[in-house]
């Protein structure tokens, strides 16, 4: 077995910082589609095995406790530059998944929420713990084609959100749009750190 | 506690359908869900291949997944996400893998930005820049 044998020509390899941006939204909002719209590579799953047993929540009785479960995280990637490489991941949407977000969300850039007009409340979680743990986000209104349109403010005073945080119409399927939303995550990011500065710096 | 005493037969399709796939995936980790002294890798930390692991005969200690790891972030660094949708493996059994791997000095991994601290300003102009130029 020689496979690790075969030296010389290799060019010296980059080292790429990665940065992670999720996406959020209830089940069936488009997050896997949006991360479709921009990754250079169709979207990858990948799982986490549960084992209940491993779950605080879970007494013990019966055998039944051993079962498991398969949490997929649907990725994407943008290859920005060589040296710098863009993921997004798609949060699971079963709520009963959210401590897998924290994993998810540490070190992560910002996130996107995308919500759907005509259940805006299967957004809501997805917003709190944002919220509460003070990652910057944006929302993103995806405007399915048989939904009705309202505007952004009025998303925004229905969602109660901060002043601050970015409301943006939005099509999942179109790259342009998609490209927009990202964007928007990425200014308010920086919006955000630049504010926090100064206040530091006083 | 059944009064039947045949309800083991009746519980025992849990361990055929259940239990098996908890416990299959770490088989090739040996039951460990955790690899000494290492932290936690992140789903976006990259693996690098050492260069010695080019000149070095296959150990027979690697398993056949550790080969394929090295092999796959010989040419290009690979995230940890992508390594384990590429060899379709959960993410835990490939961070033990990838522990056992820097353990012998056969990969390195670049760590991302660490939690809680926002990468520079001029980075997050490229990620503008880099995501308007798409």
């Amino acid at each position: 077995m020689a496979i690790l044998g075969r030296s010389a020509r290799r060019k010296p390899t980059v080292e790429p910082v990665t940065l992670k941006i999720l996406v959020a939204g209830g089940f069936g909002v488009g997050k896997t589609t949006l991360v479709g719209a921009v990754s250079e590579i169709k979207p990858l799953r990948t799982e986490e095995t549960l084992s209940e047993a491993g779950r605080p929540v879970d007494d013990l009785v019966g055998v039944e406790a051993k079962s498991t479960t398969t949490v997929a995280m649907d990725f994407g990637r943008i290859t920005l530059r060589e040296d710098l490489v863009l993921y997004l991941f798609g949060t699971p949407g079963q709520d009963r998944f959210w401590f897998l977000w924290d994993e998810l969300a540490q070190g992560s850039l910002g996130a996107v929420v995308l919500a759907d007009t005509r259940r805006l409340e299967d957004c809501f979680a997805a917003i709190d713990y944002f919220e509460r743990r003070a990652i910057p986000f944006a929302v993103g209104v995806n405007c399915f084609d048989e939904a009705d349109r309202y505007p952004a403010d009025m998303v925004r005073q229905a969602l109660d959100l901060d002043d601050g945080v970015p409301v943006v119409l939005c099509d999942a399927r179109d790259r342009q749009s998609v490209k927009e939303v990202l964007v928007t995550v990425v200014r308010h990011a920086m919006a955000r750190a630049t504010a926090a500065r100064e206040a530091a710096n006083g | 506690m059944s009064s039947d005493g045949k309800a083991g037969q009746g519980t025992s399709h849990w361990f055929d359908d259940d239990a098996g796939p908890v416990v299959r995936p770490y088989a090739m980790t040996r039951g460990r869900t955790t690899s000494a002294g290492q932290h936690r890798l992140d789903l976006i930390a990259v693996v690098v291949a050492e260069t010695r692991a080019d000149d070095r005969e296959a150990d027979h200690t690697l398993a056949p997944e550790h080969v394929d790891i090295v092999e796959l972030c010989r040419s290009t660094p690979q995230s940890v996400a992508e390594l384990a949708s590429e060899l379709d493996l959960p993410i835990g059994v490939v961070r033990v893998l990838v522990g056992d791997l820097v353990a012998q000095e056969l990969v390195h991994v670049t760590r991302p930005v660490p939690p809680a601290e926002l990468p520079d300003e001029s980075i997050l102009r490229d990620v503008i820049n880099g995501l308007r130029a798409l």
